[in-house]
């Protein structure tokens, strides 16, 4: 366990450290949720006057919920980034010979990933909060909205380190980040669900990301709605993408 | 002058076979916007029901956005291409022949017009499959792919500006986001007097890309608005000028022979 810990701590700690040093890497993973943000909260509120939008904690906090979510997804993606240049540059290939348990390798990179997700999202908190974003949820349920956002961070990372850990090259970058991409947008971005039309809403009923971002809106409103569902449903997703990571790791060690 | 145009041939036939060869600089431009356009269509079709939006139907508001960022992909793509022609020492070499700057510019940006000429049309083509429809008719159609072709002209021609000045395929790849930007800070999503946010309408209305885009949207909506393909083909040549000026400056700097 020591050594595993071991590990997972030094990866971690040189992700955050090359995170929060590098302006390049750092930069855009604060600036594009705050663009995106102003954008969708700022240039769509009218949206909220449509018949039948009943979003009642207003249009900054039903974009802020999809914001959040977003950034920790992507969050996860560019770690995913970062785990692949590492295995293109040689290093990952030295660290699984130099580390004793290569679990604590993905653990690190998992730990990075949370991290970075952390500070994007008190940013965006923040900054929310300056513009003034009504919150209607208590603390309970905004301490539940920041445990959606970790664990859609979680999701996403264990998808994008199971892309990097089998293609072993920067290039995967597109493997990784369209199907977060597209997940996100064919979700009820814009609107509720009940005021999606066309073959989007067919898609953004069966699509899982839905169900984390309409329970997101409900907790950020102090709305009653299905938490086992919810937060059922993100968790197997973890356990789904768990296993993909892990065997992508196997398959990387086999690689040599 | 048919030195010239042969070798603007040349350069344009060089340009398009690398521009063929990589699928990676034909796919994103083609399906991205389109993907995007889905989820707008999809996702903002309850805006019709604002007072005062001047379409039922979202589609034809939104057709005019796959356009513009067609032509950002075109912006990247033209200056990735001079960027590596740089990196890689080919402009140097080709300073040592007769070759004039024109053609090397012109036929550069020739390659990635095709993607744009043929993006446009694939927009089209999709965008008349899902239900839309062109107010001003066929000569609307018409209008529209020429308003669409300048604005790609001038976004290659700014991406090649930058490829040139900078050398560096990376610093255009930067150029994306700040691109972007400019697309999310304008009336795309919705009419700007339907922009509640008064700061964000002011944005919109001092930034060019909405003009464009209004452009695009009025031969769609409208049919023939004056005023909108006015202000949408001044910026858009306007655009043009500047864009094939800096890159022309910026080329002869790069083709001094040391």
């Amino acid at each position: 366990m020591n050594r595993f810990m071991a590990v997972a701590r030094g990866v971690a700690w040189r992700q955050i450290h090359n995170f929060t040093h590098n302006p390049a890497f750092l930069l855009p993973s604060i600036i594009f949720p705050l663009f995106f943000f102003t954008a969708f909260a700022g240039g769509l509120s009218s949206v909220s006057n449509a018949p039948g939008f009943d979003f009642p904690t207003g249009y900054t906090a039903f974009q802020f919920v999809f914001v959040l979510l977003q950034s920790a997804a992507f969050g996860g993606v560019f770690t995913g980034f970062s785990v692949a240049a590492d295995f293109e540059r040689g290093f990952a290939r030295r660290l699984m010979l130099a580390a004793p348990n290569r679990l604590g390798i993905l653990a690190g990179y998992l730990l990075a990933g949370v991290v970075r997700a952390l500070i994007v999202g008190v940013l965006l908190f923040a900054v929310a909060l300056v513009v003034g974003m009504q919150v209607d949820g208590g603390a309970v349920d905004l301490f539940g909205l920041i445990a959606l956002a970790l664990i859609v961070n979680l999701i996403a990372a264990l998808f994008a380190f199971g892309v990097a850990f089998r293609l072993r090259t920067i290039q995967a970058g597109p493997a990784m980040q369209m199907p977060v991409f597209l997940i996100l947008f064919f979700a009820p971005v814009y609107v509720p669900l009940a005021l999606l039309s066309g073959w989007v809403e067919s898609l953004a009923k069966i699509n899982p990301f839905t169900a984390l971002v309409e329970g997101g809106r409900d907790l950020i409103s102090g709305q009653s709605f299905d938490v086992v569902f919810a937060y059922g449903l993100a968790f197997a997703l973890a356990a789904v993408f768990t296993v993909w990571c892990v065997r992508g790791l196997r398959k990387a060690e086999a690689a040599g | 002058m048919t030195t010239l145009l042969g070798q603007v041939g040349e350069m344009a036939r060089r340009s398009i076979t690398q521009t063929l060869r990589q699928p990676a600089l034909i796919v994103p431009p083609i399906l991205f916007p389109l993907c995007l356009l889905a989820v707008n269509v999809g996702g903002l079709d309850a805006a019709t029901k604002l007072p005062g939006f001047p379409t039922d139907s979202y589609l034809d508001f939104a057709i005019a956005i796959p356009f513009m960022q067609g032509a950002l992909f075109a912006a990247i793509n033209a200056g990735s291409s001079l960027a590596r022609d740089v990196e890689t020492g080919f402009l140097k070499r080709l300073a040592l022949t007769p070759m004039q700057r024109a053609a090397l510019l012109l036929g550069n940006l020739g390659g990635v017009m095709t993607v744009a000429a043929l993006s446009s049309l694939i927009y089209l083509g999709v965008g008349f499959a899902a239900g839309l429809e062109v107010a001003a008719g066929v000569g609307g159609v018409l209008v529209l792919v020429v308003l669409a072709f300048l604005v790609a002209l001038g976004f290659a021609a700014v991406g090649a500006f930058v490829g040139l000045r900078a050398g560096s395929a990376e610093a255009v790849q930067g150029l994306f986001p700040v691109f972007f930007v400019f697309l999310f800070l304008s009336s795309q999503a919705l009419p700007r007097p339907l922009i509640e946010q008064e700061w964000f309408r002011t944005i919109a209305t001092w930034n060019p890309v909405s003009y464009m885009l209004e452009g695009i949207r009025s031969v769609v909506i409208t049919g023939w608005d004056d005023v909108a393909l006015q202000r949408g083909f001044a910026v858009s040549i306007v655009l043009c000028v500047l864009g094939i000026a800096g890159a022309s400056r910026a080329l002869r700097t790069r083709l001094v022979r040391t």
